[in-house]
């Protein structure tokens, strides 16, 4: 039967089991649009700006494992989804982006709405197509499912010219993708898992340090029976908050620049970094040169690349992390480390998170707590700032995937549209969105497809008027000159999400944080925002300030 | 990729090979060992990569191929003349106050050349970059291998054209 390239499209989506499309339509994409009016299976789900768009897809992918599709038009369509690829690029999110383009016999010539979206957004995504001809959509589409979603997951975008989405060509999808430049290498070298096991066996300071490709690899399952054969303490990074339960007794919580003094220190005493899907970011490892001077190093991860670009590695291990835990696993026993974690449960107990009660200030950290008593098996999406710190330290996350944030980037705006995402791709969860007024006037305009669709998301913003964390900075290291950060001019947001059609509520009293959250939970039939008037000035500690090295972690508190 | 990662390229060179629709590319890399890790490492990465090979330590032969343009005078038209016999190369082209010398040969060759005619004037200077092959085995078991003491390393790789 012959299609055209736009129904092609379609048909090569539902192939590849897409549920849901996150687009916003525009001239040179009309017929894809046209094509997904009336599809049976393949849903769009209609956002109110493309970035918006991207990190509902973004979101969706997070929060079930699957490839998110996002669609825009050319031009300013497809620019505004430049920054939702860079954020799925860096955190390493299977996506597929797909843009209309001009007329093949118009690109190059500066036409209406054309740009090189191609070259735009080489840097930032794993690969990209250019459909000329209706003929080869179902050959890209295969490739770019399989590229975005095999080795180290990534966005691919799929640049659509308006011509050949016309063009009638037979349809007839291939059953096996076979891409001879690309093979990626998951099963780890024997010998060299056999050797990480014997420095394992053999380490008397050992840490396992797992981070979001544990999750990418859904080798949770597989990283806890590690940690708990062996008796190794285990820090889990932001990325990967959830891939082991944070109230274990061998959990050390998150490392890093606002993580636990616990975990730091323990990377500094250390004599064995067990890295399992992690890449030694800088706001893990502090300054370099200090960074866990007297321990080993095995670094497990599926990308070549990463091993070894930051931090010289004694045992590198190039594979699937699921692969290599299971093999890991058959080879490991326990290993005696008494004096160890005696150490490391001292830090534990010392060292917690914790906050001074500032009269009656309704603190940050106290909106988190309340927000885990209540809601401990949602799945969270946080924003970047302040709050998502907050929201990292104070909230306990037991299960992969329950954590969804913008780390690599740091993407103001990511979390209200990933939450539509992954309450879509959710159904059944409920979801929490930890946003902050920074970040959540960004992208307000996507609360419009979560009233249409009657998603009951948990919108809890933690608003300190600021632009916390830059003003945090400007406090400890540029004498408090609050240059750009003041954001006393907010408008209501409580009054400004009734206006919007959803249920809004302003809390500005600590007797009212619990009952409104509590009010929240019943709320059905649609989002709910609550503002929560925060302390103004309180700060994100622990900090290892930029240029130090962990054990140099400042821990705030007077 | 090379420019995002601030890899510094001394020279590149492309074309055909002997399959249909496989290209050659080789680069010259300068950095120490750990850089041209990272280098492989990620155009490894590159999905129309089919393979990468450093060949900086390897017996390898370099060639590039230089035309330059050298301001000659009748009285100095037959020294610059004797000096490019010497290194066997060719005189491509003849005009009343130049001419253009063709060389090929490894970078050390090219770089005496132009520094031998430098004295005369030269105009001009186009190279085309290193290509470069490992040598085969001969009856010893090896080429005999050049030693490149500088800190520039060649790498070699092919790729794909989409």
């Amino acid at each position: 039967m012959e299609l055209s390239g736009a129904k092609i499209l379609i048909e090569s989506l539902k192939q590849e089991g897409v549920e849901y499309v996150f687009g916003v339509n525009g001239g040179a994409a009309m017929p894809i649009f046209d094509a997904l009016y009336d599809h049976p299976d393949v849903k769009l789900i209609m956002m109110r700006h493309e970035q918006g768009a991207s990190h509902a897809a973004d979101g969706y992918a997070r929060a079930t494992g699957e490839v998110g599709v996002t669609l825009a038009t050319s031009g300013p369509g497809a620019t505004n989804l430049v920054t939702g690829i860079a954020t799925a690029f860096m955190d390493s999110i299977p996506m597929v982006a797909i843009t209309g383009q001009v007329y093949t016999h118009l690109m190059g010539n500066d036409a209406f709405q054309e740009c090189d979206v191609i070259g735009v957004t080489r840097p930032v995504c794993k690969h990209s197509y250019l459909i000329k001809s209706g003929d080869e959509v179902a050959d890209v589409i295969a490739e770019a499912f399989h590229i975005a979603s095999t080795g180290r997951p990534g966005p691919v975008v799929v640049d659509f010219a308006k011509d050949a989405q016309i063009h009638e060509s037979l349809f007839r999808y291939p059953e096996k993708v076979n891409i001879r430049s690309y093979k990626p290498k998951v099963e780890g070298h024997p010998r060299q898992i056999a050797k990480a096991v014997e420095l394992i066996h053999n380490a008397e300071r050992p840490i396992l340090y797992a981070g979001g490709g544990v999750t990418l690899a859904n080798a949770s399952e597989e990283l806890r029976e590690l940690a708990i054969k062996t008796g190794i303490p285990i820090t889990v990074t932001l990325m990967g908050l959830g891939a082991f339960p944070e109230t274990h007794p061998l959990a050390m919580e998150m490392p890093g620049m606002h993580g636990s003094c616990c975990a730091n220190y323990a990377f500094t005493d250390s004599d064995l970094v067990v890295a399992i899907g992690a890449r030694f970011d800088d706001r893990v490892t502090g300054d370099l040169t200090k960074f866990a001077p007297n321990a080993k190093k095995i670094h497990i991860d599926i990308d070549a690349s990463c091993i070894g670009k930051n931090v010289p590695v004694d045992v590198p291990i190039v594979g699937d992390a699921k692969r290599v835990l299971a093999e890991m696993n058959k080879l490991v026993h326990r290993v005696d480390i008494e004096p160890w974690m005696r150490q490391i449960n001292e830090w534990k107990e010392q060292y917690p998170f914790e906050y001074n009660q500032k009269g009656d200030n309704i603190m940050p950290q106290y909106v988190i707590e309340q927000i885990y008593d209540l809601y401990s098996d949602a799945i969270v999406v946080g924003d970047v700032g302040q709050h998502q710190m907050w929201a990292a330290q104070y909230f306990k996350f037991t299960e992969p995937r329950q954590w969804l944030n913008s780390g690599g980037l740091g993407t103001m705006g990511f979390s209200l549209p990933a939450a539509i995402g992954a309450q879509l791709g959710c159904p059944d969860k409920t979801v929490v969105n930890i946003n902050g007024d920074g970040s959540y006037i960004m992208t307000i305009q996507e609360l419009v497809p979560a009233i249409t669709m009657k998603l009951p998301l948990k919108i809890f913003i933690i608003n300190n008027m600021y632009l916390g964390m830059v003003r945090q900075w400007q406090e400890l290291f540029h004498q408090k000159r609050y240059a750009g950060v003041d954001y006393h001019d907010n408008p209501d947001f409580a009054q400004l999400a009734d206006a919007f059609g959803a249920t809004g509520i302003r809390v500005e009293r600590i007797e009212d944080v619990r009952p409104a959250l509590e009010k929240a939970k019943g709320i059905d039939d649609g989002p709910v925002v609550i503002d929560f008037i925060v302390d103004e000035e309180e700060n994100v500690f622990p900090m290892v300030p930029a240029g130090a090295g962990l054990g140099d972690v400042i821990r705030g508190l007077a | 990729m090379f420019r995002r990662r601030g890899f510094n390229i001394s020279s590149l060179a492309v074309g055909n090979s002997e399959i249909p629709n496989l290209s050659r590319m080789t680069f010259v890399v300068e950095g120490d060992s750990r850089t041209v890790e990272q280098v492989t490492k990620h155009l490894h990465k590159l999905i129309d990569v089919i393979r990468v090979s450093d060949i900086s330590d390897d017996n390898a032969v370099a060639r590039e191929l230089a035309l330059m343009r050298i301001h000659t005078t009748s009285q100095t038209r037959s020294d610059v003349m004797q000096i490019v016999d010497l290194f066997r190369a060719n005189v491509i082209d003849v005009a009343n106050d130049s001419l253009i010398v063709e060389v090929v040969g490894d970078e050390e060759k090219v770089d005496a050349l132009q520094n031998l005619l430098a004295p005369y004037g030269v105009m001009e200077v186009m190279r085309t970059g290193i290509v470069a092959m490992t040598r085969g085995m001969n009856a010893n078991g090896g080429g005999s291998g050049r030693n490149g003491g500088s800190s520039r390393r060649p790498t070699f790789n092919e790729s794909g054209s989409v």
